[in-house]
């Protein structure tokens, strides 16, 4: 399946309608990697203002899934379709529901953002959380989500394979994360529920990866028909290979 | 792990299944125009297999080899083998008639006898030398519920076909064909002059026949193929492009003109 593939019903009108959904899912994709930025940005530079406005636009996200899946329904229900076509649709089903999570996350981390801004002066801590380590992260994850919209814009299945693999490097950013944190949470009992603060937004980011990664598995089912889930990166090469 | 991998090709699938009517090197010719192209396939036993394609792909001619219905095409010649259960029934001196009691065959437009709806499905029965009263009865019961019929004729039998809606006529057609309990049952897009709920009740009927019959169907309705049938032949322009799985060849179909073709494309 390729892009120019979509466009080729008899029906103009179904052309139309999954062509839509496309465009909907990448606008909904541009909305809330634009909320994790901000949220980021909000979280480094203690901006309380930036931080509220990103979890003000959450709803525009929420909303955007429901419309999104109900296009689809209307879809499967009036058109019923097949191969890849079906394949379509499910894929944005899916990649919908972890765009709204990724929405979530920014949210999340924009709820921290706030908590830690307010109480930042009060705190013996503050010079020392790992700020930089969380960009790192934060800047893993934002180039896995946009590559993955990106591959699936281009319905390119290689390309989300590899941006698939990048989850590994945000796992064991957030494990060498949290590790820090946990020396810091021993060293500084009272500061404890300021650091699991910034965990959670770690943990955020690093669940971002994980959607990312998700979005990238139903680009190759969507591209070559094969469930990649739960597979080892061999196996992955071996069926991807062999539909080549 | 490894077992995801290890999905069944249709070749190792169909090794599994027990093969009713085996394909090999089908040739036909309408006069000069050749209609099929080298045909080789096998079709399971006790199951439901759909040919699906666009207008004059081959699939009705296709299923009338089966039966031996192209006979009574003047212009028409076969060559290549058509085995049912072991015996190739395009050779010489098989009984055609007996073929087509053992290969049933409802076809698109219904075509009841100008006969009560109970000689229409007794008929077939008188033929074989039944001509007991009660067992033509239960007969005719039996078949007339199995095609979804009794509850609207059973209490007038004894009218004549022609009297009936074309959809009751058509449902006619299917409960006279397994009245005499083929072993094949072909059906010739038998839905199609349907509606909807008629269909539904076809669709039904074809699954609970699957356990006694080995059903070939011919459908435009893509939709029916995928709901009614395990396997799916895509033909087109007299070759057998795709043959698979049907849920394969609804979800991930190997062949761009099937996916083409099944999608709504321009082919």
């Amino acid at each position: 399946m390729d892009t120019e593939n979509l466009g080729q019903h008899i029906s103009k009108q179904f052309n139309q309608d999954l062509e839509n959904i496309r465009e909907e899912v990448l606008a909904m994709g541009g909305l809330v990697e634009e909320q994790l930025k901000k949220a980021l940005e909000a979280f480094s530079q203690h901006d309380i203002e930036l931080a509220n406005e990103v979890i003000a636009n959450d709803d525009r996200v929420n909303n955007f899934e429901i419309s999104i899946d109900e296009d689809c329904i209307k879809i499967l229900a009036k058109r019923q379709p097949a191969a890849s076509d079906l394949r379509l649709v499910s894929t944005v089903l899916k990649a919908i529901t972890d765009l709204e999570r990724v929405g979530d996350e920014a949210e999340k981390i924009a709820r921290m953002a706030v908590e830690i801004a307010e109480t930042k002066d009060q705190s013996p801590l503050n010079g020392k959380l790992p700020y930089s380590a969380l960009q790192n992260l934060g800047n893993v994850v934002k180039t896995m989500l946009h590559e993955a919209l990106d591959a699936f814009a281009r319905m390119d299945a290689d390309a989300a394979i590899e941006v698939a693999k990048k989850d590994k490097k945000a796992d064991d950013e957030y494990d060498a994360i949290s590790r820090q944190l946990m020396t810091y949470m021993m060293e500084e009992p009272r500061s404890i529920s300021k650091v699991l603060d910034f965990l959670w937004s770690a943990r955020a980011l690093e669940r971002i990866g994980d959607h990312a990664h998700n979005i990238c598995e139903y680009i190759v089912y969507l591209v070559q028909g094969q469930d990649v889930r739960h597979l080892t990166w061999d196996e992955i090469h071996r069926l991807v290979k062999s539909r080549n | 792990m490894t077992q995801v991998l290890a999905e069944k090709t249709i070749e190792q699938r169909l090794a599994d299944e027990k093969i009713s009517i085996e394909v090999e090197k089908l040739n036909l010719f309408y006069g000069q125009k050749q209609a099929l192209h080298d045909i080789d396939m096998k079709i399971p036993e006790k199951k439901v297999t759909a040919f699906i394609g666009p207008s004059g792909c081959g699939k009705s001619t296709l299923l009338r080899c089966f039966n031996r219905m192209n006979d009574l095409v003047d212009i028409a010649r076969v060559s290549g083998k058509i085995n049912i259960h072991g015996n190739n029934i395009n050779q010489p001196g098989v009984d055609v008639a007996e073929l087509r009691r053992n290969v049933g065959m409802v076809f698109q437009k219904p075509n009841p006898f100008p006969k009560s709806i109970y000689e229409n499905i007794a008929y077939g029965l008188r033929l074989q030398g039944i001509n007991k009263r009660r067992v033509l009865d239960e007969v005719v019961e039996w078949a007339l519920k199995g095609a979804a019929l009794w509850d609207e004729v059973k209490d007038r039998l004894h009218e004549n076909a022609l009297g009936m809606s074309g959809g009751q006529q058509q449902r006619l057609c299917i409960a006279r064909a397994i009245a005499v309990q083929p072993e094949v049952l072909l059906l010739d897009e038998p839905a199609s002059a349907l509606d909807p709920i008629s269909t539904l009740k076809i669709e039904e009927l074809i699954h609970e026949l699957k356990n006694d019959y080995t059903i070939v169907i011919v459908t435009h309705n893509m939709q029916q193929a995928a709901r009614v049938s395990d396997y799916t032949a895509f033909m087109y322009m007299g070759d057998m492009v795709e043959f698979d799985q049907t849920d394969t060849i609804f979800t991930n179909p190997s062949q761009k003109k099937t996916e083409d073709y099944i999608t709504g494309r321009y082919g």
